[in-house]
């Protein structure tokens, strides 16, 4: 009895000596810094600063090799933070949303054939081009949904992915997803988007979708400083939804939309409050 | 005796009774011929015509690029009316040569019959390769690279694919049935190339009536005809090579690698008519079958006829089809609508009804392990599928996801429909590029 006591304590005793030398002798020291800057990043791990999660990127502000303003999903907001810790001016980048740019939904867009093999954008995209007849058109098969780490993106009755405007971060991961490079990273001030991605006529175009842009120029001829028609479709110029605004009526084929009218047709989503601050 | 085969496969219900009595008949032209440059495995030919000129049958009108290509040529004599992109069976629009046949299908004067007593091994391969010989099993690798394999691969045994396990299709059997000398031609020349000591004709037992012939008519010559059990996929590659000769192609090696090389008999047959007329590959013999055609037959087409055109041959549809099939019902190509032209690995167009094609939805996975029996690889199929579709690319590829040969086997004996070929070959797709990129 007394010999297993005293055989255990010795033991203890020996091993807490060595794990207290051990402790001191190899610590590793963490830039209390890096532990700030580790309490103020998201902590979603998103991958869209380029490492794979926000302790490889604390590590790199620390060490200084990277800009602050590499963590979309954090926004300004975040960054004026990690100046502070790091003690250095703060430069944010202008933050952005993505956008996806189509509403031809299974109602409104034809499909070429029946899909019924994996639920996966990539796989589908393989199979003579995808099942939509629209060679841009969002297939609705919610690859970019799964890739967002923000739970931002609806999917539709109708199979059209839809992007929170409140919740998207910018953080990319869905524009690398998208096998038909639907999804378009824009400005966060702009709510007006050509929502088309086909760049066929327009006689092409209104086979296949109701609701495409058939780059017929009117928005462009209302408003020639606010859209550019390229490849027979419209785009937005970025920056001056006061004067966009003007062309949505005139569209023939309602592509044009303001987010702040609400979200594409289809969508549960709410458009974004009124009293939030709005650039225009 | 018990016939040789490979372990694993299906056994489909192999639907030949709709064409395998029907003699080849001659396709009459098509009022146009859309002859794509991209018809084989490797670099797509390129246009080597203009709008507006005229060609002659057999003419160049596609130059290929690079030594892992082949030249396209004019399936019939007439006019160039465009050179542009056009449906093409593998999905996309692909860039193709348009010809309107002028009626008179002459042949081009510049074409070199040659005399093979007097040709050596490299003039033969270099006919073939003139000739645009490729593949015709379906694959369409160019025939002139199988048949220059480095020096050091000896190629001991030399065999060749009659077995046509694909259900529905009987252009192969018809070929070895109505053209015997044309295939054992083919098979003295690529034999007299190769060098080999053992040439063996694999055909599937079900086509007594060829294995009679064949063995009639190479009696004398060095070749044996060797029947093989029924079962699907005997005519792949390594699965023929397993049955003839017990041996095994080692994972991600070719067939060279254990001193044996395999070619379709309709390619034979193509590389006698390139090296003995110096008659390009022009054309093929090609089953329009299927419930949903009025009346099916092995048609002899010329290389760019539009589907269109083999359906009003053969009497037209009975109903709409229900799906649209360029090959066999295991491995072919689903198509979109008669708009496309067929090509060099076109061995069959297949009609189904509606009622033929299961659409049932996908469910989960009961762990059966049907498809790990029917597998003839050896693979598991439910274990890679389930990587792929998760992009665990490196368990793909850790259970040799990289020697899945797309046979459809798994996905056929699936009961709960899971799509285990397109979510493994979604995974290959995904290595192969993961490793272009690093």
């Amino acid at each position: 009895m007394l010999a297993a006591i005293l055989s255990l304590g010795c033991i203890g005793l020996v091993a807490a000596i060595a794990l207290g030398f051990a402790a001191k002798k190899f610590a590793v020291e963490v830039d209390p810094r890096e532990l700030a800057a580790m309490e103020v990043l998201p902590g979603a791990n998103c991958g869209a600063c380029g490492f794979p999660g926000c302790a490889g990127y604390a590590k790199a502000l620390v060490a200084g090799t990277i800009d602050l303003n590499q963590c979309p999903p954090g926004g300004a907001d975040v960054v004026v933070k990690l100046a502070r810790i790091l003690g250095v001016e703060a430069s944010a980048s202008a933050r952005q949303l993505a956008v996806v740019l189509c509403q031809g939904d299974n109602r409104r867009a034809q499909v070429k054939y029946q899909y019924l093999g994996l639920a996966d954008c990539t796989a589908a995209q393989k199979i003579a081009g995808g099942p939509k007849a629209c060679p841009g058109g969002c297939l609705g098969l919610a690859s970019c949904q799964r890739a967002c780490p923000f739970d931002a993106i609806e999917m539709t009755d109708d199979g059209l992915a839809v992007i929170s405007r409140e919740k998207c971060t910018g953080c990319r991961k869905c524009v690398a997803v998208c096998p038909r490079n639907v999804i378009c990273m824009t400005p966060f001030e702009s709510e007006i988007h050509v929502l088309c991605n086909s760049h066929d006529k327009g006689a092409i175009v209104r086979k296949y979708c109701q609701i495409g842009c058939i780059g017929c120029h009117i928005c462009k001829k209302t408003i020639p400083d606010a859209y550019k028609v390229e490849d027979f479709l419209a785009t937005v110029i970025y920056g001056q939804d006061e004067k966009a605004i003007e062309a949505i009526g005139k569209c023939p084929t309602k592509c044009i939309r303001d987010f702040s009218d609400g979200y594409p047709e289809g969508s549960k989503l709410l458009p974004v409050a009124a009293d939030k601050p709005h650039a225009a | 005796m018990k016939l040789k085969t490979f372990t694993g496969g299906i056994h489909p219900p192999d639907n030949k009774q709709w064409s395998s009595h029907k003699a080849i008949e001659d396709c009459p032209l098509p009022a146009e011929f859309v002859v794509p440059m991209a018809q084989h495995i490797g670099a797509p030919a390129v246009a080597s015509v203009e709008v507006g000129q005229s060609v002659s049958k057999g003419q160049e009108i596609g130059a290929a690029k690079g030594f892992v290509s082949v030249p396209v040529h004019a399936p019939t004599s007439g006019e160039v009316v465009a050179v542009e992109s056009r449906p093409h069976p593998w999905g996309t629009s692909l860039p193709a040569v348009v010809i309107k046949p002028d009626g008179e299908d002459s042949w081009s004067t510049d074409l070199q019959p040659g005399d093979p007593g007097s040709l050596t091994v490299d003039e033969i391969v270099e006919k073939v390769r003139l000739a645009g010989v490729v593949g015709m099993g379906g694959a369409a690798f160019p025939a002139h690279v199988k048949m220059s394999p480095p020096p050091e691969k000896k190629i001991s045994t030399l065999i060749f694919n009659g077995v046509e396990c694909e259900p529905y299709l009987t252009a192969d059997h018809r070929m070895m049935l109505e053209e015997p000398e044309r295939v054992l031609q083919g098979v003295a020349l690529l034999q007299y190339v190769f060098g080999a000591e053992r040439v063996v004709i694999g055909i599937e037992a079900n086509k007594p009536d060829a294995i009679a012939l064949l063995e009639k008519e190479s009696a004398g010559a060095p070749v044996e005809i060797l029947p093989l059990q029924v079962k699907y996929p005997q005519g792949a590659e390594k699965q023929l090579i397993a049955a003839v000769t017990g041996r095994e192609v080692p994972s991600g090696g070719l067939p060279m690698d254990i001193s044996v090389a395999v070619h379709n008999i309709s390619t034979a047959a193509a590389v006698a008519d390139a090296v003995l007329f110096g008659r390009p590959l022009i054309e093929r013999v090609c089953t329009v079958t299927g419930p949903a055609i009025r009346e099916p037959k092995n048609l002899r087409i010329r290389i760019g006829t539009p589907l269109s055109h083999l359906v009003e041959v053969c009497g037209g549809v009975t109903e709409d089809p229900g799906k649209i099939v360029l090959g066999g019902p295991m491995m072919g190509f689903t198509q979109l609508d008669f708009n496309v032209p067929a090509i060099r690995g076109t061995s069959g167009l297949l009609l189904l009804r509606d009622e033929d094609v299961d659409r049932q939805e996908e469910g989960p996975c009961i762990r059966c392990s049907r498809c790990v029996q029917a597998c003839p690889m050896h693979l598991l199929p439910t274990t890679i599928a389930a990587y792929s579709r998760r992009d665990l690319l490196a368990e793909a590829s850790d259970y040799c996801a990289m020697d899945c040969i797309e046979c459809g086997s798994c996905s056929y004996v699936c009961p709960a429909t899971i799509p285990l070929v397109q979510a493994i070959r979604y995974g290959k797709a995904a290595i192969l590029a993961k490793k272009r990129s690093s």
